[in-house]
């Protein structure tokens, strides 16, 4: 079992980094600095820290007009109200004038699993890869979270970061460099592709296994940059393994299955099954207890990549 | 036209008003599309930042330094964008392809598009708040300059204004001026009917705003008041500017039936009269 790091400590740390780094970082937060650990940057730089109390709205526009003047702000507040809440404000002043504002959306997925169905965010990744010129990345682990922090702050442009509350295995060792656009083939093989984003990478790795055992050798793509999303490695996996696995913790309508879909369509049309959550509102309770009634356990994977792989073009 | 000083007179400003107001009907007339109430109702105070109180170059329209305009009731675009033109920041001769396709002056204003936007608005309620990380902005980096917020009353039904209104007072933001165009009149009807603002000042007052009745059509008034604004350190300030919808042609005042209609071919032609006639001038 890898080591399980928290990602909010992470970016917490990650901040502060770049607030000793670069002087125009300024860090917004919305009554949840204590949980989304930008407490540190806070305590550190509080002449470039924010704290809008529950507006996130106002926050949102107020990081546009900072971005106007130079200035990078980051944002912060749970997944759910950044892209819902406050994504009018998302897409008319920060996506439409392709402002450097760097929105983090916290607890996103199932991951603030004990607070149920309100706070989860399960069609984040579908909105905000909607909107045109925004970015769209979801770290698996809390070194990649780090390096996203860090590889962002240095390109002009909006982002939307999807980052998840919990403590994950680490995947990643410290040379890893995060490449926007990039999938990163975490496995080889040749029967069928397992594409994943986010922290499904670890139960992706344990499914692998297990398919390995029963012959099935499968490719595993990384997919942390969503958009723009790396469709030459896509297209690449579906020619040379045939059927493809979308997995991610996210609606099955509109995420990363959307997005795998509509490049293979135009590229290279295969097989492809959808991993994630059913069209559905989840509930309260244990994280991975959740993960796996919504449609993302392990089991899940293994009989969506056999789908896959029964439905091969022969 | 031509590039006018930007320290203009009180007359010069009443009559450069009178030339955006009949730049603005021309536009909207051509476009058939547009609006031209709140475009009215703003003229004058739209007149007095670009020609008396913006520090703003068309030479160098992106400086840092600069004085930024948020127009937060992006309807009022047509008049902006001739008091752009008027200060050459645009070209004159693009005023008649506005909400063209393939064109520059979109029916909102657009930063992207357009020389001396400095930020893109149409979906009300955003620019207190953009106003608000703008004047942020200026005390981080530590580059001096105002940041004036063109606010609609109907506009103010927003409740993200008064999210802005409280982080503006909580960062004592001396640098920043609303302005409130109150026309009284919004797209369905008079505002106090729609959904009543007033007690107006007071609510600002309870902000912890600085606050100020202005005469939104007065040069003299609305200059005072900019003096005004910038005397108080430390603390937002707001200008209600009584205006009237549609100000200078007496059938479209006050009517919320002029908010966003383009005018016939007889309305133009009244419309243009009462404003002084020829547009060419």
């Amino acid at each position: 079992m890898n080591k399980l790091v928290s990602m909010r400590e992470a970016y917490g740390n990650a901040l502060l980094e770049l607030g000793e780094t670069n002087p125009k970082v300024v860090v917004l937060d919305s009554d949840i600095s204590n949980s989304s650990k930008t407490v540190y940057f806070g305590q550190r730089y509080p002449e470039r820290f924010f704290n809008f109390g529950i507006q996130e709205a106002n926050m949102m526009d107020v990081a546009a007009g900072m971005a106007t003047t130079g200035l990078i702000p980051f944002t912060n507040t749970f997944s759910f109200l950044a892209t819902l809440r406050a994504g009018e404000q998302i897409r008319t002043s920060i996506a439409y004038n392709s402002l450097n504002v760097k929105i983090i959306g916290s607890y996103s997925g199932l991951s603030d699993s004990y607070d149920g169905a309100s706070h989860q965010s399960v069609f984040d990744i579908a909105v905000m890869r909607s909107m045109p010129n925004m970015n769209v990345v979801a770290p698996c682990d809390s070194v990649e979270t780090a390096q996203v922090i860090k590889a962002v702050a240095e390109i002009p442009a909006p982002f939307y970061i999807r980052l998840c509350r919990n403590e994950l295995p680490v995947f990643f060792d410290e040379g890893y460099e995060f490449v926007l656009g990039k999938a990163r083939k975490a496995r080889e093989g040749r029967d069928v592709t397992l594409v994943v984003t986010g922290i499904m990478l670890h139960r992706a790795l344990q499914a692998a296994d297990e398919l390995e055992a029963d012959g099935i050798h499968c490719r595993i793509l990384h997919v942390p940059s969503l958009k723009p999303i790396d469709s030459d490695a896509i297209t690449q996996a579906a020619e040379e393994t045939g059927a493809l696995v979308s997995i991610e913790e996210h609606s099955i309508l509109g995420g990363l299955g959307g997005a795998v879909a509509e490049v293979i369509t135009s590229t290279f049309p295969a097989p492809l099954e959808r991993v994630g959550i059913p069209d559905v509102f989840a509930e309260s309770g244990d994280y991975y207890e959740l993960l796996d009634k919504y449609g993302m356990s392990r089991q899940d994977i293994i009989a969506a990549a056999k789908k896959a792989l029964k439905r091969k073009h022969p | 036209m031509t590039t006018t000083s930007p320290t203009a007179n009180v007359e010069e400003l009443a009559k450069i008003s009178n030339q955006i107001r009949k730049k603005v009907l021309n536009m909207v007339y051509k476009a058939q599309s547009g609006h031209l109430g709140g475009s009215f109702s703003a003229t004058d105070l739209i007149t007095v930042l670009y020609f008396n109180e913006m520090n703003v170059d068309p030479e160098d329209p992106a400086s840092p330094g600069r004085d930024r305009l948020v127009p937060s009731k992006g309807h009022c675009a047509p008049a902006i964008y001739v008091a752009l033109a008027m200060r050459g920041f645009i070209d004159p001769s693009s005023l008649y392809d506005l909400r063209q396709a393939g064109c520059m002056l979109q029916g909102h204003p657009c930063m992207k598009s357009v020389e001396g936007i400095d930020i893109s608005t149409g979906s009300l309620g955003h620019g207190l708040s953009i106003g608000v990380g703008m004047a942020l902005g200026s005390e981080i980096s530590g580059i001096d300059f105002h940041v004036y917020v063109l606010l609609g009353d109907g506009e103010l039904n927003e409740g993200q204004n008064w999210e802005a209104a409280m982080s503006a007072a909580k960062h004592s933001l001396g640098n920043l001026t609303a302005i409130v165009d109150r026309n009284r009149v919004q797209l369905d009807g008079p505002t106090e009917e729609i959904m009543p603002l007033e007690p107006l000042l007071e609510k600002w007052q309870a902000f912890n705003w600085k606050t100020r009745e202005i005469d939104g059509h007065d040069p003299a008034d609305i200059k005072k008041g900019f003096v005004w604004a910038k005397g108080n350190r430390d603390i937002p300030s707001v200008l209600i500017a009584n205006t009237v919808k549609g100000k200078g042609v007496s059938f479209m005042e006050n009517s919320h039936l002029w908010h966003g209609k383009p005018p016939s071919q007889a309305e133009y032609e009244a419309a243009l009269q009462e404003l002084g006639g020829d547009s060419n001038e």
